[in-house]
């Protein structure tokens, strides 16, 4: 089994977390795994993206193919549609659904939207007012993992639930209870 | 043995603290950095007292890792690839004088230039200077590589280049470990190094004397070896170009898989002899084309990136490899319709703006005026919505390309350099310019830190209007500001004033980077924490 999966978004809005925290779930399962990641000029407010691949398999590449990925994982609409060639056809995109607008020419919001829409299989939701609701206004990304969770497969929910405690463990007791309940969150959206 | 994720950079670093690493040396650079970070977190490098302090340029890294080697002990330079560049005439010349302890130069290739100004391959300056590379095609490889690598270098006397590119650096995969070995001890037998003409040329002799050596290691490298799979075609794929292969063609691939050269030449002709034809893949130049069309002859047919059947420039795909290989991936959606760029931009409240919109108020005053770029965040000042720079080339090239500018008569000729480049490669021209009097105008956008990499510590903190002033600039033409828009009528007035003084001034504007003051402020409430704790 393989889940090949681009995690995308703004520099700054935290999608290194994401990949590290499936990486932690991924090792203490013992699935292959290979993430590639953006550090540098690119960091800067601009696009940035993680390939992450998850196999019970050898992995050889580090990037995923055009048409290859199980899933878009994006923490805003328009970085979604960044990767559209690299989604295969019976993927799925799972995305924040507020823009964020540090551009002079975003698209049309309401066009964007209705581009996610036209996919074959999607999940949208506004991540960021979801951990607001949470009391964790800046666990948007905790809110996208758990929206993206169900449709993993390769780890459980559970499973990725545990590498969250994991990977904030180091930062105390109440930043791993908030990312927690920002987890549950956007699974709950998700299978709502 | 235990496993750990780690992105390759991580496991280059860690795969040196193991095989008894003495001293890394160097100065940060995407896709390098991370090596020397890690080192400097490591708990066995702490305890060893294994030096990692970052260093002004990749020139003074190379030397002073030399030096540890002519005393024995094992060390690593570490650059992103136009270091090699700055540290070439220190490089070349190591294969020379030769090395005792063990010396591994680092070098880390961007091809695509997802983060520099060019996708120069580092595999060109070890064939310049005839000494082995080592380019890992995995995590793990990069890993047990290293140790190998001072082995090699240990054993034939030479450095030994280790390449590696962004795609291996910043890719995490789970790697096995072992415990480190011990630092090798003080050897301070005399050796001459002195490459006076007379003794470099018998030096130079015993390099050329030591090729064959270097080329049966490569021979007979364990990180050299053939696939028989099916097929006509016969593939020499180096580093991770192989991962692109074996993505493509599985067990299918017959594949020689290069990571050590000089080129095996008997493996490749083996190959060639077994074969119709060889498709070369290798991520950056094409290195190891233009050799195989010499070893092998006119007549043999060889493909690549030069004859088209790769791209010529930006690095490998798993999707360019697979065209190449007569198996384009499958179906895929078609671009999105609603998509714009989002390019890489200054961060909000970053003091480097300020800098910007200052300086063009003032210099839109004049008819005609430049602003000369350097290399660093600040470069972003190039892009909307400030449009401000003329040039970006190299580091260091903002206060020659002025003074150059000035000489020829244009003015007003501005340079915009960052502190952490200032010291790298700004202090030398600027002595240029002092010298000739030349009217120009430097500022020295002063954040604190080296920005674009992360946040690493500056050479020269706190140091710049003293070394401005020792270099020779007139002490009263050294000027500080504060950049914040409370603050605009006094850096105009000051950038007015010093535009128009004839001769060399310095405006350094100085605000912390507003990354390293969030870290810091973080890092603060930490301590405060723990200390509340107890």
């Amino acid at each position: 089994m393989k889940k090949d999966i681009i995690l995308c978004g703004v520099g700054g809005q935290g999608i290194l977390s994401i990949a590290t925290i499936i990486g932690q779930a991924a090792t203490e399962a013992g699935i292959n795994l290979k993430q590639a990641e953006v550090h540098g000029m690119s960091q800067r407010g601009g696009d940035v993206q993680s390939n992450l691949r998850l196999s019970t398999e050898t992995i050889w590449s580090d990037l995923i193919p055009q048409g290859g990925a199980d899933l878009v994982i994006s923490m805003e609409p328009m970085e979604a549609l960044r990767y559209l060639p690299y989604l295969a056809k019976d993927g799925t995109v799972v995305t924040g659904s507020k823009a964020f607008i540090n551009i002079p020419n975003y698209p049309d919001e309401a066009a964007l939207m209705e581009e996610i829409d036209s996919l074959p299989s999607s999940v949208k939701f506004d991540i960021d007012a979801i951990a607001k609701d949470a009391g964790n206004a800046r666990g948007a990304n905790m809110v996208l993992l758990g929206m993206a969770a169900p449709f993993l497969e390769i780890l459980s929910v559970e499973q990725l639930r545990k590498a969250v405690a994991v990977v904030f463990a180091r930062k105390g007791e109440s930043v791993v209870e908030a990312n927690l309940k920002a987890f549950d969150k956007g699974v709950e959206a998700s299978r709502s | 043995m235990q496993k750990k994720l780690l992105l390759g950079d991580e496991a280059i670093a860690l795969g040196a603290i193991d095989a008894g690493l003495s001293g890394v040396y160097a100065y940060p650079g995407t896709p390098s950095t991370e090596i020397t970070e890690f080192i400097q977190n490591n708990l066995v490098a702490k305890e060893r007292g294994i030096h990692s302090r970052w260093c002004t340029n990749e020139k003074t890294a190379m030397e002073a890792a030399l030096g540890m080697s002519y005393c024995g002990k094992r060390a690593l330079v570490c650059m992103k690839h136009v270091g090699m560049n700055v540290c070439a005439d220190a490089f070349v010349n190591s294969a020379i004088t030769g090395v005792k302890g063990g010396l591994v130069v680092l070098a880390a290739d961007d091809p695509s230039m997802h983060s520099s100004q060019n996708e120069q391959d580092s595999r060109f300056y070890a064939k310049f200077a005839m000494v082995p590379v080592f380019e890992p095609g995995s995590q793990q490889e990069a890993y047990d590589m290293v140790a190998d690598a001072f082995e090699l270098s240990e054993r034939l006397k030479e450095p030994v280049l280790f390449r590696v590119v962004t795609r291996l650096a910043h890719s995490r995969a789970a790697v096995q470990v072992h415990e480190p070995v011990s630092e090798n001890a003080l050897d301070v037998s005399q050796d001459s190094w002195v490459l006076l003409p007379a003794m470099a040329r018998k030096k130079y002799a015993a390099l050329i004397e030591k090729q064959p050596l270097m080329e049966k290691a490569a021979e007979e490298s364990m990180y050299n070896r053939m696939e028989s799979g099916s097929g006509s075609i016969g593939i020499v794929a180096c580093g991770i170009a192989y991962n692109y292969v074996k993505e493509v063609l599985g067990d299918e691939a017959k594949v020689l898989k290069i990571s050590q050269y000089p080129l095996p030449a008997g493996q490749i002709r083996k190959l060639a002899s077994e074969s119709d034809a060889i498709l070369v893949v290798e991520d950056g130049q094409p290195v190891v084309e233009e050799q195989l069309a010499a070893l092998l002859g006119a007549g043999y047919p060889v493909k690549g990136r030069l004859t088209g059947d790769l791209p010529r420039t930006g690095e490998l795909t798993p999707d360019c490899v697979a065209a190449a290989l007569g198996k384009p991936s499958g179906p895929a959606f078609d671009n999105a319709k609603n998509l714009v760029g989002r390019p890489p931009q200054l961060c909000q409240g970053c003091g480097h703006r300020d800098v910007y919109t200052a300086l063009n108020k003032v210099l839109s005053e004049y008819p005609d005026y430049r602003i000369f770029g350097d290399i660093g965040c600040y470069t972003l000042g190039a892009l909307p919505p400030f449009r401000a720079l003329s040039s970006c080339v190299d580091m260091g090239a903002s206060i020659t390309m002025a003074k150059g500018a000035a000489d020829s008569g244009f003015f007003p000729a501005v340079a915009v350099i960052g502190d952490s480049t200032f010291t790298h490669s700004g202090m030398t021209g600027l002595l240029d310019a002092v010298n000739d009097g030349s009217n120009i105008t430097v500022v020295i956008s002063d954040n604190l830190t080296t920005g674009m990499t992360g946040g690493q510590d500056s050479a020269g903190t706190s140091r710049y209007e003293a070394i401005c002033v020792g270099l020779g600039v007139e002490p009263g033409h050294v000027r500080v500001v504060v950049p914040l828009p409370q603050n605009m009528e006094e850096i105009t007035r000051i950038l007015r004033e010093e535009i128009a003084y004839e001769g060399v001034s310095v405006v350094i504007p100085r605000r912390e980077c507003v990354q390293v003051a969030a870290r810091h402020a973080r890092e603060r409430k930490a301590t405060q924490e723990k200390a509340d704790r107890k």
